[in-house]
C-alpha cells in the first residue's frame, strides 16, 4: 500500500474532485461550444467552422466524464449505485442527451442537405446544453440531501421522484453549471474561430459571465440562508471499513458553511470562482482571447471545489434518514482497490495529459470558414 | 422480494442495449487493425491507393465508431441506473477494471481517433500511421479491460465477501487480471472482432468486383481482408475451443446446458452433434453423438467426468442447504447476537452465500425455506438448455461457414482466380451478416449461460437490480427501442450510401462515378494509372 487508508480516501476525495474538473474544462469546452453553435453559427459553413473547433477533440474531452464516472465506481461504488439508481430518469435524460453527440459530429457533414444538417445542429445543441445542466441540477439536490436510505442487506432505496429533482433550488443550481458551461465554451470559440463568430463569442462570454455572476452569488446566499446542511453528531474512526449506516448524522442550518470558518482557506474556491469570470470577461472584452480561456477555466475548478468543500466530507447526504449519508470516509472502496486504483492513475494520468496536449498541439489553429471549403469531404 | 416482472424487464434492458451496443464494437476492433494495415502498406510503398483504402474504410470505419461510442455510454450508465445493488455489492472488484479502461483504452482511442478523421493534412505520414495505431491499440485495450471485468462475472477470482462492508471486496488484483476465463474470452472477443473487420471489408469489396468497378482498389481491399481474416478465424476457433476448457473448468452448468447434458455420462463424454433437447424431461430427443470429444474438449483427458444437468441440480441444492447455514450465522452475526460457533460457521460456509441468496426469489426469510423452495431454487440454476444448445450450434455453424469462405477465398486469390469464382464473391457479400450472428448467439451463451448468477455463484441476477418499478423500466425501454432504432435506421442508411458509392466518396475524382460522370477532368485531378 502507497498510503494508509485514511490518507487514501482523502486522496480519492481530491482526485474524483480533478476528474470532475477535469471533465467540465475538456468536455465542457466541446459542451459549450455545441451548446451556442446554432447561435452563433449563422450559415453552414460557419456551423462547420465552429464544430471544426471541437472536431478532433470532443470524442477524447467525453472520456473525462466517462472515467470520472468510472473512478467513482471503482473508488465510492455506494456512491455510484445510490445515484445513478435514484436520479434515474435524470441519468436517462443526460444519457439520451448524450447519445446525439457522437452521431451528430460524425454524421452531421456527411450529407448535403440542410434539413439534415440544421437537425443535427440542433440535435448537438440539446446534446450538449442538457448534460450540465442536469448536473448542475443534480449538485443542487445533494446539497439538499437526496430522499434514499439501506435497509438490512445494504440496497438502497430512493423515495423521491423525478419532479421532485426540479425544485427551485435545484434549477439555481442548473442555471450555475450551464452558464459555466457556455462562458467556457465562447471562450473557446473567441480563441479559436475569425470574425465575425469570434466577436459574436466575445458579446457570449460578457453576457455568460454575468450570468454566471449572478446566479452564482445568489445560490450562495441561498445555501447560507435558506438551506439546511448535515453535520456528523458521532463519527466513526475515518480509517474504519467503510459502513455508511454507522456514524450518526443531524440536519443543522448553516452547516454547509462550517467549512468555509474553520478553515478560511476553502474561501479560496468560491473566491476563484466570482474573481475568473470577473477576469474572464475583462479579458474577453480586451481582445485577449487566450487569458480568456485561462480564467473560464479557473472558473470551473473554483465552481466544482465550492459545491465539494462546502459539503466535505459529504457526498451524497440522505434525507430520508440523515445517518444513512454517504460521505468521503465511509463510502469507498477497500483499502486495496483505492490503492490499485491510485497506482493506476499515477501512471495514466501523466501519459493522458501529455498526448491530449500533443493533439491540442498538432490540431491548434484558428479554423476559417476557407479552410473548412478547401477540405470540404474531409471536415466535419 | 423484487417483482418479478421488474426483474424481467431489467434483464431485457440490459440485454438489448449490450446486443445492440455489440453490433458495433467488433467491427471496430477488427476494422481499426486493417485500417493500421493499410497505411503501413502506404507509408512503406507511398501508393496513394493504399492512403484511399485507408481513407475509405476508415470513412466507414467512423459511422460505426460513432454509434459504438453512443451505445457503449448507455454500458457504463446502466450498471448504476439498473443495478445498483450490483455496483453496491461488487463495485469494489468490479469497478477497478472499468476506471482502468477509462484510463488506459478510451482516452487513447478517443484522442486519437479524432486525429485520425481530421489529421491528415496537419500530421506527417509517419505521425497519421502512428495515430492509426493507437487508436487501434485502445480499442484493444478497451477489450481487454472490459472482458477483466465481465470475466470476474464468470469467474470471481481474487476477490472475497466481507460480513462488515455486506460486499465483496478485492483480495488480489494480479488475480483479477490474470483470471483465466478472462484471458481466454479476450482473445476469442478481439479476434471474433478480426473476422468481422475482415469479412466486412471482404463483402463489400467482393460487392465492387461482381460490379467490376474500381478494381485495382477493390483487389487490395480484398487481399488484407482475406489475409487478416483467415488468421482471424484460425485464432477465434481455436481459442473458442480453449474457451470450452475454461468453462468445462469453471462453469460447469454452461457446459451441461450447451451440450444438453443431461445425464453424468461414463468418461470420455461424447458430444451432442445434433438433437432436440427438451427442458420438460430433461433428455434430448434424435441426437447424434460424437464419441469422446466433448470428453476432450472439456476436460482435456479420457478420464475426467463432464457432470450432467441432473447431477448439477443435486449438487446446487446442497450448496443451498449449505448456504442457508452461512446466511443464518450472518444474520445473527449482523444482528450483534452471534458468538464464536457463528463465526466458525460463516466462514465455514461462505462459498455457498450466494446459493442461499437464490432462495429470495421465493422467500424473504432465507432461513426458513422449505424443501420445495430449496428445489425450485436449485433447478434454477441451469439456464433453459434449448435456447443455449441452438444459440451454441449457431455460433459454431457461422464459424465454420466463414472458415470455409476465408480459406477457399485465401487460396483463389493467391491462384489469381479469385474473380472467376462469382458464387464466391456473391457468398462473400452475403455472409457480411455471419460474424454477427456468430457474435451476438455468442453473446447469448456467455451471458444467459451465466444466469441465474450476475456474479457467478455469488450474486443472484434477481437481487442485483436496482431499486425501481416495472413501470419506469417499460418508459425506458421504450426510450432506448425509440432513440435505438431511429440511429439504426440512420446508420444503415449512411453505411449502405456510402458502401455503394465507394472510393468516389473520397472526390479524389480517380474513381468509378466521378471517372464515368468525367468530373475527373472537369475537377483537373489527375487519372491515377494504377488503378485499373
Amino acid at each position: 500500500m502507497v498510503m494508509d487508508y485514511e490518507s487514501l480516501k482523502f486522496v480519492w476525495w481530491l482526485l474524483i474532485g480533478i476528474l470532475l474538473v477535469g471533465f467540465a474544462i475538456m468536455d465542457g469546452m466541446d459542451m459549450g461550444v455545441g451548446s451556442l453553435l446554432p447561435f452563433l453559427g449563422k450559415s453552414d459553413p460557419e456551423r462547420r467552422v465552429i464544430i471544426n473547433t471541437v472536431g478532433p477533440h470532443w470524442d477524447g474531452n467525453q472520456v473525462w466524464f466517462i472515467t470520472a464516472g468510472g473512478a467513482i465506481f471503482a473508488a465510492w461504488p455506494a456512491v455510484y449505485a445510490a445515484s445513478f439508481s435514484g436520479f434515474y430518469f435524470a441519468m436517462l435524460l443526460v444519457l439520451f442527451a448524450l447519445f446525439l453527440r457522437p452521431v451528430g459530429f460524425d454524421y452531421r457533414s456527411k450529407l448535403d442537405d440542410p434539413r439534415w444538417r440544421n437537425t443535427w445542429d440542433w440535435g448537438l445543441m440539446v446534446g450538449s446544453a442538457v448534460p450540465p445542466l442536469v448536473f448542475g441540477i443534480a449538485f443542487g439536490n445533494l446539497l439538499q440531501g437526496v430522499p434514499f436510505h439501506y435497509d438490512d442487506i445494504m440496497r438502497p432505496w430512493y423515495t423521491g421522484s423525478f419532479w421532485a429533482l426540479l425544485n427551485p433550488f435545484a434549477l439555481l443550481a442548473g442555471l450555475v453549471s450551464l452558464a459555466m458551461i457556455v462562458l467556457h465554451g465562447a471562450a473557446f470559440l473567441q480563441l479559436r474561430t475569425e470574425q465575425p463568430i469570434a466577436q459574436r463569442a466575445q458579446g457570449m462570454v460578457t453576457k455568460a459571465g454575468l450570468v454566471y455572476i449572478a446566479a452564482f452569488a445568489l445560490a450562495g446566499t441561498w445555501v447560507a440562508l435558506g438551506i439546511d446542511g448535515f453535520e456528523i453528531v458521532k463519527d466513526r474512526p475515518h480509517d474504519a471499513l467503510p459502513i455508511p449506516v454507522g456514524k450518526e448524522v443531524v440536519v443543522a442550518a448553516g452547516a454547509w458553511l462550517k467549512n468555509y470558518s474553520q478553515y478560511p482557506i476553502t474561501l479560496l474556491a468560491p473566491l476563484t470562482g466570482f474573481a475568473a469570470a470577473v477576469l474572464a470577461i475583462l479579458a474577453s472584452r480586451a481582445g485577449r482571447a487566450g487569458w480568456t480561456f485561462f480564467f473560464t477555466a479557473l472558473v470551473q475548478l473554483g465552481t466544482i471545489f465550492t459545491a465539494g468543500l462546502s459539503m466535505f466530507p459529504f457526498i451524497m447526504p440522505s434525507s430520508d434518514n440523515p445517518s444513512h449519508s454517504l460521505t468521503m470516509w465511509d463510502a469507498t472502496s477497500s483499502h486495496l482497490t483505492l490503492n490499485v486504483m491510485f497506482i493506476a492513475a499515477v501512471i495514466f494520468v501523466p501519459i493522458i495529459i501529455a498526448y491530449t496536449t500533443w493533439n491540442f498541439w498538432k490540431m491548434w489553429r484558428v479554423v476559417t470558414v476557407k479552410e473548412i471549403e478547401e477540405q470540404s469531404h474531409l471536415a466535419y | 422480494m423484487m417483482d418479478p416482472d421488474f426483474v424481467d424487464l431489467s434483464r431485457w434492458q440490459f440485454a438489448l442495449t449490450a446486443l445492440y451496443h455489440f453490433l458495433f464494437v467488433p467491427l471496430t476492433l477488427g476494422l481499426t487493425w486493417i485500417l493500421v494495415i493499410m497505411e503501413s502498406v502506404y507509408v512503406m510503398t507511398g501508393k496513394e491507393v493504399y492512403k484511399d483504402m485507408t481513407k475509405f474504410w476508415g470513412k466507414l470505419f467512423g459511422i460505426n465508431f460513432a454509434l459504438g461510442v453512443t451505445t457503449g455510454l448507455t454500458m457504463e450508465f446502466e450498471f448504476g441506473t439498473n443495478w445498483a445493488y450490483y455496483s453496491h455489492y461488487v463495485g469494489d472488484v468490479f469497478g477497478a477494471p472499468l476506471a482502468i479502461e477509462g484510463l488506459m483504452a478510451f482516452f487513447l482511442e478517443s484522442t486519437f481517433v479524432g486525429m485520425f478523421f481530421l489529421g491528415w493534412e496537419r500530421l506527417s505520414k509517419r505521425q497519421h500511421l502512428a495515430v492509426t495505431f493507437l487508436t487501434a491499440l485502445g480499442t484493444n485495450l478497451s477489450a481487454l479491460w472490459i472482458l477483466v471485468a465481465n470475466g470476474w462475472m464468470q469467474n470471481p477470482v481474487g476477490a472475497e465477501f466481507s460480513l462488515e462492508t455486506m460486499r465483496m471486496e478485492m483480495t488480489s488484483f494480479a488475480e483479477v487480471f490474470f483470471n483465466p476465463v478472462a484471458q481466454v474470452k479476450f482473445i476469442h472477443t478481439v479476434a471474433a472482432g478480426y473476422v468481422t473487420g475482415s469479412m466486412f471489408v471482404a463483402g463489400i469489396s467482393a460487392y465492387y468486383l461482381l460490379k467490376r468497378r474500381d478494381l485495382g482498389f477493390a483487389r487490395r481491399s480484398m487481399a488484407v481482408a482475406l489475409g487478416f481474416g483467415l488468421a482471424g478465424v484460425l485464432s477465434v476457433i481455436v481459442l473458442g475451443d480453449e474457451s470450452g476448457y475454461e468453462v468445462g473448468d469453471v462453469q460447469k452448468t454452461k457446459l451441461a446446458a450447451v451440450e444438453a447434458e443431461w445425464h453424468t455420462e461414463e468418461p470420455p463424454a461424447s458430444f451432442t452433434l445434433f438433437g432436440y433437447p427438451n427442458d420438460e424431461t430433461m433428455e434430448t430427443e434424435a441426437a447424434i453423438k460424437i464419441p469422446y470429444v466433448m470428453g476432450i474438449i472439456a476436460t482435456r483427458s479420457l478420464d475426467e467426468e463432464v457432470t450432467g444437468i441432473k447431477d448439477l441440480i443435486k449438487q446446487a441444492e446442497n450448496r443451498i442447504r449449505a448456504g442457508i447455514v452461512a446466511y443464518r450465522a450472518m444474520t445473527a452475526i449482523r444482528n450483534g447476537t452471534g458468538d464464536e460457533e457463528d463465526r466458525a460457521l460463516f466462514d465455514m460456509y461462505k462459498k455457498d452465500l450466494g446459493y442461499a441468496l437464490l432462495l429470495k426469489r421465493y422467500t424473504d426469510k432465507v432461513v426458513d425455506a422449505t424443501d420445495e423452495q430449496i428445489a425450485k431454487a436449485a433447478r434454477d440454476t441451469i439456464p433453459d438448455v434449448t435456447l443455449m444448445f441452438w444459440a451454441f450450434r449457431i455460433m459454431v455453424a457461422s464459424g465454420f461457414i466463414m472458415l470455409f469462405l476465408f480459406v477457399t477465398g485465401f487460396i483463389m486469390m493467391a491462384r489469381r482466380r479469385l474473380e472467376n469464382h462469382r458464387w464466391l464473391l456473391r457468398a462473400f457479400l452475403y455472409g457480411i451478416p455471419l460474424p454477427w450472428i456468430a457474435i451476438e448467439t455468442g453473446w447469448f451463451v456467455a451471458e444467459y449461460g451465466r444466469q441465474p448468477w450476475a456474479i457467478g455463484e455469488v450474486l443472484p441476477t434477481f437481487l442485483a437490480t436496482s431499486s425501481l418499478t416495472a413501470t419506469d423500466l417499460m418508459i425506458s425501454i421504450a426510450g432506448f427501442v425509440t432513440f435505438y432504432t431511429v440511429l439504426a435506421i440512420i446508420e444503415f442508411y449512411l453505411m449502405f450510401k456510402f458502401a455503394r458509392l465507394g472510393p468516389s466518396s473520397l472526390h479524389t475524382g480517380r474513381y468509378h462515378f466521378e471517372r464515368n460522370a468525367g468530373t475527373a477532368t472537369l475537377a483537373g485531378a489527375p487519372a491515377a494509372p494504377h488503378q485499373d
